[in-house]
């Protein structure tokens, strides 16, 4: 029989709501490509890593400030974001999406080899200047750098919705990315866009880099949270941010109510799968996501 | 016979013979050890800095003693990234390498050792799982080609008690205490759970098993269940990031951190740098010291880091894990060496140096000669046991570097040694192996 404690389901239950704000930040950079270019980017995770990685060798190696260190990474990955647009991407336009996929496949084993190679495979601490100090409210237990996390993921969140749905670039942006051929007819320069949307998922990556390299230190395994991004959206739905939020709240959720009741039980395991079966799940009942457009193609 | 026939025949033979004595003569004094290594994927820091104190220590001998006995080792590194297919492709890529095929090989992950142990047999190749691998195999009379010492999880797992017993006053003081223990969800993480299981029951503490699935990058939940368990102990079983998010979130939840203890592979600088000033007091079970306070470390840098032949970087020497790698080297070269005594100073077969390994004697008087005095424990192997059953101490993170703060812990041979025959047993028979008899060997 499970055991309910009503604190300890309380305490799962929010750290399961601030955990997949958490997720739903690296999600965002995974649909905003999505929702620009129609390209899904398998090398997200590694985007958030090599992102930690610039921001914590200008704090460890080079003594930088926090405040230089962080516009470093936001402004390298930008960089990248464009650079990778232009030298690799652009070339993939009008391409099969598959050569889309496997590119950035490829992209995200080299990424892997080349932090490491580049900065080293030590672990580097990435320490914010906050209190490791939890809040505890009644009967929360709130890490500050959770909280920080989550803080940024809504502000985040909530600027890139109203771009997409307010301002003329962002309409511009879904234009493109709902046919090339007409956004060009239209007189939309799609390869600018592609670039922006590029950049914009740099500066979540550096986002993401900085919140979770100080959660888990930076090195080769930052990568891994990518892997969350993939139930997030497809159960949000690919190409919606109010997806990428609703997906991460419920993989966060499911996450930490499977390790708290079931895993106990069973020896473990079931916290990292059973967001998969959800996805599984999603996939068969509707394929599209929660808020997904239905046109939606899989690979 | 005329005398011109004689010399004709003479000359002859000196054409044929001349060639042939050169070749004998000509071939290498070398001996091959294939190197199973991990310095990319996601286990890279934790792997870099072993394999740079494995190669560095076999540049020592080679540079500083000439080889062993006078034969040059020789390796080749071989790129697992800790995965057990590539570890089993690097093993049968270099295990026919060199003029006597490999002499030993080191797998450095249990899931790759567990593959080998079988192969191994076949190929008369030693497998030295130092401190990893199939506990069980530290019976020798069913596994008579695999070699785990200075001591096994589950003899770590009873050192872990008795210090926390001492810590609290005697093993009486046991009875009644919460212990949690935090494992990797493998056949690695749990190998401690039956020894601890056996040893709660004896000793009356209460045992709470939380199980971290892989890789381990978000643990919170388990750390929201040890926050309401509220145990007096928590012993880590875990590895890669896994570990680095424990002692983050551990302090994150107020946790004392010097009653925290990982295991020997749970507490490596990489470990703990990351959680900052958290991880100051966390613990950690060793088999041999951290830091460069040792004449082996001296030479390391006279005969290696001065000539430029450093396999890593000068400031890594030292670290946790890169004296595990120079531990687990010189145990290596010390079971060629003992081999030596029997089949003479050549290069050896791995079926030789399997003799060596079986016979390997490494006293305190050898530690001192080779630079280690202190810096780990004597090691004696025999037939049925090859584990040795070693002590285990325990070192402490003050914020900058590794401390001891313990003696040498005895572990609990009586509660170990009798679990461990039946599982070897139990783990013999399945790969169809039948018991040696270890008299007849003597």
């Amino acid at each position: 029989m499970l055991e309910v404690d009503g604190r300890f389901f309380v305490l799962l239950m929010s750290n399961g709501i601030l955990i997949g704000l958490m997720y739903s930040l690296i999600a965002l950079g995974f649909v905003l490509v999505y929702k620009a270019t129609d390209a899904i980017n398998f090398a997200q995770g590694e985007f958030v890593m090599i992102a930690g990685f610039v921001v914590a060798v200008c704090l460890v190696a080079y003594g930088a400030p926090l405040w230089l260190a962080v516009s470093a990474g936001l402004l390298g990955m930008v960089g990248f974001g464009f650079g990778l647009e232009r030298v690799m991407l652009r070339r993939l336009i009008g391409r099969p999406i598959i050569a889309v996929v496997m590119a950035t496949i490829g992209l995200a084993a080299i990424l892997r080899g080349v932090g490491p190679l580049t900065w080293g495979a030590e672990t580097k601490p990435l320490a914010l200047p906050i209190s490791d100090e939890p809040f505890i409210v009644g009967p929360l237990f709130i890490p500050p750098i959770q909280l920080l996390g989550a803080s940024v993921s809504l502000v985040f969140l909530g600027v890139f919705g109203w771009f997409f749905l307010k301002s003329r670039k962002g309409i511009a942006m879904r234009a493109v990315a709902d046919s090339q051929q007409v956004a060009m007819a239209m007189g939309i320069n799609v390869e600018r866009y592609f670039a922006l949307a590029w950049a914009m998922t740099g500066v979540v990556s550096a986002l993401g880099g900085v919140i979770w390299g100080s959660m888990l230190g930076v090195d080769v395994h930052l990568s891994l949270v990518g892997f969350k991004v993939f139930p997030v959206v497809i159960l949000g739905g690919l190409d919606s941010i109010p997806g990428a939020i609703l997906g991460g709240l419920i993989v966060g959720v499911v996450e930490n109510v499977a390790a708290g009741y079931v895993d106990p039980y069973v020896g473990g395991g079931t916290k990292d799968f059973a967001p998969y079966v959800l996805m599984i799940l999603a996939l068969m009942i509707r394929p599209y996501g929660i808020f997904g457009k239905k046109i939606i193609e899989r690979v | 016979m005329s005398l011109k026939t004689l010399w004709i025949g003479a000359l002859a033979a000196a054409l044929i013979a001349g060639p042939m004595a050169a070749a004998v003569h000509a071939q290498p004094k070398e001996m091959f050890v294939p190197l199973l290594v991990y310095r990319t994927g996601p286990f890279a820091p934790s792997g870099i800095p072993i394999a740079n104190g494995f190669v560095d220590y076999f540049t020592l001998v080679n540079e500083r003693d000439g080889g062993v006995n006078g034969v040059k080792l020789t390796w080749e590194e071989c790129e697992t990234q800790y995965k057990t297919d590539l570890g089993v492709e690097c093993y049968e890529k270099l295990k026919g390498k060199g003029p006597t095929g490999a002499a030993l090989v080191n797998p450095y992950s249990t899931g790759i050792t567990y593959q080998l142990i079988p192969k191994a047999a076949v190929d008369k190749v030693p497998v030295f799982s130092m401190g990893y691998g199939m506990t069980a195999s530290a019976d020798g009379r069913w596994f008579p080609w695999v070699f785990n010492f200075p001591t096994t999880y589950w003899s770590q797992a009873s050192a872990v008690i008795r210090y926390m017993a001492q810590q609290e006053g005697g093993t009486e003081k046991l009875r009644g205490k919460k212990i949690v223990h935090i494992f990797h969800n493998s056949p690695y993480g749990k190998e401690a759970n039956p020894t601890l299981e056996e040893l709660s029951r004896r000793l009356g503490f209460e045992l709470t098993l939380l199980a971290v699935d892989s890789p381990g990058q978000e643990q919170k939940a388990t750390w929201l269940q040890v926050r309401r368990i509220n145990p007096n102990w928590i012993f880590l079983s875990g590895w890669g990031v896994m570990n680095q998010v424990a002692v983050k979130e551990a302090a994150g939840i107020g946790f004392p951190m010097d009653h925290f203890i990982g295991n020997w592979w749970s507490a490596s600088d990489a470990d703990v740098i990351p959680a900052g000033e958290g991880a100051k007091g966390y613990k950690g079970a060793t088999f041999h010291a951290p830091g460069t306070g040792f004449k082996v470390h001296a030479d390391l840098f006279k005969f290696v880091y001065d000539k430029g032949k450093g396999a890593g970087k000068k400031e890594g020497v030292g670290e946790v894990l890169y004296n595990r790698g120079v531990v687990n080297a010189m145990l290596s070269v010390e079971a060629i060496r003992t081999a030596m005594t029997k089949h003479g100073n050549k290069p050896l077969t791995g079926a030789e140096v399997r003799w060596g390994f079986e016979n390997l004697n490494l006293t305190e008087p050898r530690l001192e000669q080779l630079g280690m005095k202190g810096f780990t424990h004597p090691v004696k192997v025999t037939c049925e046991d090859h584990e040795g059953a070693g002590p285990v101490m325990f070192e402490q993170w003050d914020g900058k570097k590794w401390n001891i703060v313990s003696d040498w812990i005895p572990v609990m041979r009586d509660v170990v040694r009798p679990k461990l025959e039946a599982a070897a047993v139990e783990e013999g028979k399945k790969l169809s192996y039948t018991e040696r008899d270890c008299a007849k060997e003597k």
